[in-house]
């Protein structure tokens, strides 16, 4: 164990710790902007400075280890200062229109600039733009340099998490990028999983089908499960629900995914509102089928089921239950086949 | 899954087979890949070079329908050398005399024979399984759907028994199941053997608490009919109600044309789905149901965990939940089911369930819950079989012979086609009716490998004719060396082509699924509709 004091507080922490898990522990915050859930830091974007006494100049909290005895100040003028610099020097390089930004509300970069009060329309440090391009060539995913801090965790995410190695950062110094492959993003191998969109602290990458579709802070957050396969990942879908119209899907930070989806977990969400769904019983009448109320649905098929039953048996009824359905409603399927019909004639499609 | 999905990181050895994990688990192979990143060796067989092999150490291609006879090999070599667990084999297991007489049928240079690995490339996959630990063996659709499906996941379990590679964090037979929710429905007892949490409708005390739980006398105690069997009783007219809820079985089931014949012939049928599909046209009656998006309830994942699904959608005023639906229709009947809410359900079924007795909609609000879960106290069980100690006590072998899939190629059908799921769609209407999705893969393409496109003067993009005994559809092709030469691969989204007209309703005696993985089809090219592949990606041309 190492004793450290952080902002006058004394702290307990094992050998090879960061401060920023250190002060975590304590609950104490600090800053960051490129660390990555569950991965090792970075130590890129330099938003988590603090002061160590003794240290020469600021350390970045995420990558430095806990030293015995040491005092480190996490809020201290100076650091304010520093953080405030690394703000304005973000800001200046890229394009950040925060009014039409579909990340508005939603963004690291514009939260803390918030709180640390640095406008990008006042900014005392007026550095030179990067020349940056935005690639709206795939279905899913806009990439926008314009609004990229190179903070690099799409590049960990898209390469530690999915591991699908599209995304990597191209050193060129000042005009260093984020690239896929070698050439746009749908003609790169990206599987759409859009785990870098998750990650991405601003608005340098969305979803496309998001556009438009609302602010963040008029959406309703529901947690639920995808419907697809047997992985069964937590999603928060996003759901606008004045119009009634899900947004965009997150994953979510706990078992089994870790916030991990894929393609289908994150995009096809929309399915519920095909207009193709059926919207109201139907009888076959003279070959066709016509719309019926619920009660006379029901009427007519217990009836038929009643005279079959009397005829043929509870055998000569068979069903088919849902494996993509709850588990409520498989329960009730099977009840309904043993104990209102009588047979044991009940399976479901996972046989093939 | 006898593992949980995260436990798949800490493998040190992974060993896929009947697993296209990248496109019909993603997230899954995604844990696989970071066990590489970590130093894991993957072995990857598969008789297609599917997505994974760009991350595996080795890749095994064995033939399709070889699985037993390469398993059986595997188990050979590691016996010759001395290298199974004897420890665990006398502690943890029973039959191993028997076992041991089958692995002496399959010596190595026979099982390479057989399955087409040379028999070096065996000996090293033997070695590697042998001599790490953990090992986590994964398999899917590709070991089941064949009509040796139960002695392949037999073979499976005999292999890691006998290495010792159960009970262990990380290292089991884990079935990666399919749909999000085929663990919760044969859970619940959607099957014709079983009450939920397996009670056996033949067993006359399990008969004797659901008589009494349901306020039902008289339940029958003859085991009901499996899905293949019910479509054949339409057919003889055994079967004349036919209640088929949330599947398009026209689409899914194999040999198309045969159940288009079945569902022509019940004399009555009951449809209760959310999309107008193939199946609906069928039906006397159609109720439309809630979607995901719109009810509320659980679902039970691969690893066995029951998590929560929530609505999030207002449902237009005609939908209803299944539950529902079938409570009324049961007071038409003159029973009531006694079903108010669809977490009275839940609390029904969890009381009359002992692996559920524990698991509240409230405890698995956050993140779910593994059942065995007994009682209100108990956190779930992480690892099934822990420290060797069997669910029905010891472990037992059960050998397995190999045999060939039902239809082999020939002359006149000489491709063996394989199907399955691909990436980019899940079945057949829900991604087909998301925006974007169709975009990325809008149509089939049948994979062939260049060798035998090449024969069949067939260039990529080309339109051909896919046929086999039961039917011929039309679909562009993918030439490709996912495919090794003489096997072809589709999916089944498409209505447009779906493979399903051509798989054969050849089925595994024991479990009643069908081959999907393995029928003969002749290809011949339609129209020529050339385009260059400028680049691999994954999952699509
Ligand atoms: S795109 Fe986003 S996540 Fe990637 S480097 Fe730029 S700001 Fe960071
Ligand atoms: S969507 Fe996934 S695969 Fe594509 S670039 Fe982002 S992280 Fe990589
Ligand atoms: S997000 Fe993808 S991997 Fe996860 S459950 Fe859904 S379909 Fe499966």
């Amino acid at each position: 164990m190492v004793k450290l004091t952080i902002d006058g507080i004394k702290v307990e922490a094992k050998s090879g710790d960061t401060i920023l898990s250190a002060a975590k522990k304590a609950g104490i915050q600090i800053p960051t902007l490129c660390h990555v859930k569950g991965l090792p830091a970075q130590g890129a974007c330099r938003i988590c400075l603090v002061e160590v006494e003794g240290a020469r100049g600021l350390m970045a909290a995420c990558s430095t280890p806990v030293v015995a005895d040491s005092v480190v100040e996490t809020s201290s003028e100076k650091v304010i200062k520093a953080r405030k610099l690394v703000l304005e020097l973000l800001l200046s390089e890229g394009d950040h229109d925060c009014i039409i930004c579909e990340a508005n509300g939603d963004c690291k970069l514009q939260k803390m600039a918030y709180e640390y009060g640095v406008s990008n329309t006042d900014l005392k440090y007026k550095g030179e733009k990067r020349a940056a391009v935005k690639d709206t060539s795939s279905r899913f995913i806009i990439r926008d340099g314009t609004k990229c801090i190179l903070c690099n965790k799409c590049v960990l995410a898209c390469n530690s998490r999915g591991v699908h190695g599209i995304l990597y950062k191209n050193e060129r110094g000042f005009s260093s990028k984020i690239v896929s492959d070698d050439c746009e993003l749908s003609d790169s191998g990206c599987v759409y999983c859009g785990e870098c969109i998750q990650v991405c602290p601003t608005g340098a990458l969305y979803e496309k089908k998001r556009v438009g579709k609302g602010r963040s802070w008029e959406l309703d957050k529901v947690d639920t499960t995808c419907p697809y396969c047997g992985v069964g990942c937590q999603l928060t879908v996003h759901v606008d629900s004045k119009n009634n119209r899900p947004v965009k899907v997150t994953g979510r930070y706990t078992t089994p995914n870790e916030g991990m989806l894929c393609v289908k977990g994150r995009f096809a969400y929309d399915f519920p509102l095909s207009d193709k769904r059926i919207t109201s019983p139907m009888i076959k009448k003279n070959g066709e089928h016509v719309q019926v109320s619920w009660d006379e649905a029901l009427d007519y098929t217990a009836g038929r089921l009643k005279e079959i039953i009397e005829k043929h048996g509870p055998d000569s009824y068979a069903g088919v239950s849902c494996a993509r359905s709850t588990n409520e409603n498989n329960y009730a399927a099977m009840k309904f086949a043993r104990a209102a019909i009588g047979t044991n004639n009940i399976d479901h499609c996972a046989r093939t | 899954m006898t593992n949980s999905i995260q436990e798949i990181r800490d493998a040190k050895v992974i060993f896929a087979i009947g697993t296209n994990t990248t496109e019909a688990h993603p997230v899954i192979s995604y844990y696989m890949k970071q066990a590489v990143n970590k130093g894991a060796i993957l072995i990857v067989n598969d008789p297609r070079r599917i997505d994974l092999c760009n991350w595996a150490t080795i890749h095994v291609q064995h033939k399709v329908g070889t699985d037993v006879a390469y398993l059986n090999g595997l188990m050979n070599i590691v016996l010759a050398n001395g290298w199974q667990n004897d420890k665990f084999i006398s502690e943890c297991c029973t039959n191993w005399d028997e076992m041991k007489k089958t692995i002496d049928d399959y010596p190595a240079e026979k099982a390479s024979e057989i399955c087409g690995v040379p028999v070096e490339q065996m000996t090293e996959v033997a070695k590697i399984i042998s001599h790490n630990d953990p090992v986590s063996l994964c398999y899917t659709l590709g070991i089941t759907e064949h009509t040796s499906g139960t002695d392949n996941v037999k073979s499976c379990a005999n292999l890691q028994m006998m290495l010792g590679n159960m009970g262990k964090h990380a290292s089991g037979v884990n079935p990666l199941r399919g749909q999000n929710n085929v663990q919760g429905a044969c859970d619940m007892g959607a099957l014709p053997n079983v009450y939920h949490n397996y009670q056996k409708v033949t067993d006359p005390a399990a008969k004797a608490k659901f008589e009494k739980g349901w306020n039902r006398p008289g339940l029958s105690d003859q085991l009901g009919l499996k899905m293949p069997t019910m479509f054949n009783g339409m057919l003889s007219g055994d079967v004349k109600a036919f209640f088929c809820y949330g599947e398009n079985v026209a689409m899914t089931e194999p040999h198309m044309s045969h159940t288009l014949k079945c569902l022509e012939a019940v004399e009555f049928m009951m449809v209760a789905d959310i999309f107008h599909n193939q199946t609906t046209p069928y039906a006397d009656v159609i109720f439309p149901c809630t979607s995901w998006a719109e009810e509320e309830g659980t679902y039970t994942n691969s690893e066995r965990r029951i998590q929560r699904v929530r609505p999030f959608l207002k449902p237009h005023e005609n939908y209803r939940e299944y539950w529902w639906i079938v409570n009324e229709l049961a007071k038409r009947l003159g029973y009531d089911m006694g079903f108010t809410t669809s977490n009275s359900v839940w609390e029904e079924m969890r009381k009359l369930g002992t692996s559920y007795n524990g698991i509240t909609w409230d405890r698995c609000d956050d993140v779910g819950l593994q059942w065995p879960c007994p009682d209100l106290e108990h956190c779930g069980t992480t690892f099934l079989h822990a420290d060797g100690n069997f669910v029905c006590g010891l472990g037992k072998f059960s050998p397995a012979q190999w045999r060939p899939q039902a239809e082999l190629p020939d002359e006149e059908y000489p491709l063996v086609l394989s199907t399955g799921r691909r990436l980019w769609h899940y079945h057949t209407t829900q991604t087909r009716n998301s925006e974007g999705i169709d975009d990325l893969f809008s149509e089939e393409y049948i994979e062939i490998s260049p060798v035998d496109a090449k024969e069949l003067a067939i260039d990529n993009g080309d339109y051909v004719n896919v046929t086999s005994r039961r039917g011929s559809i039309k679909a562009r092709a993918w030439v490709t060396n996912r495919s090794p030469r003489g096997v072809c691969w589709l999916s089944f989204h498409f209505h447009e082509a779906c493979g399903n007209v051509l798989t054969i309703d050849a089925f595994d005696p024991v479990t009643e699924t069908a081959e999907y993985k393995a029928c003969a089809i002749k290809v011949t090219k339609a129209e020529s509709a050339p385009f260059e592949i400028t680049r691999e990606r994954q999952a699509r041309p």
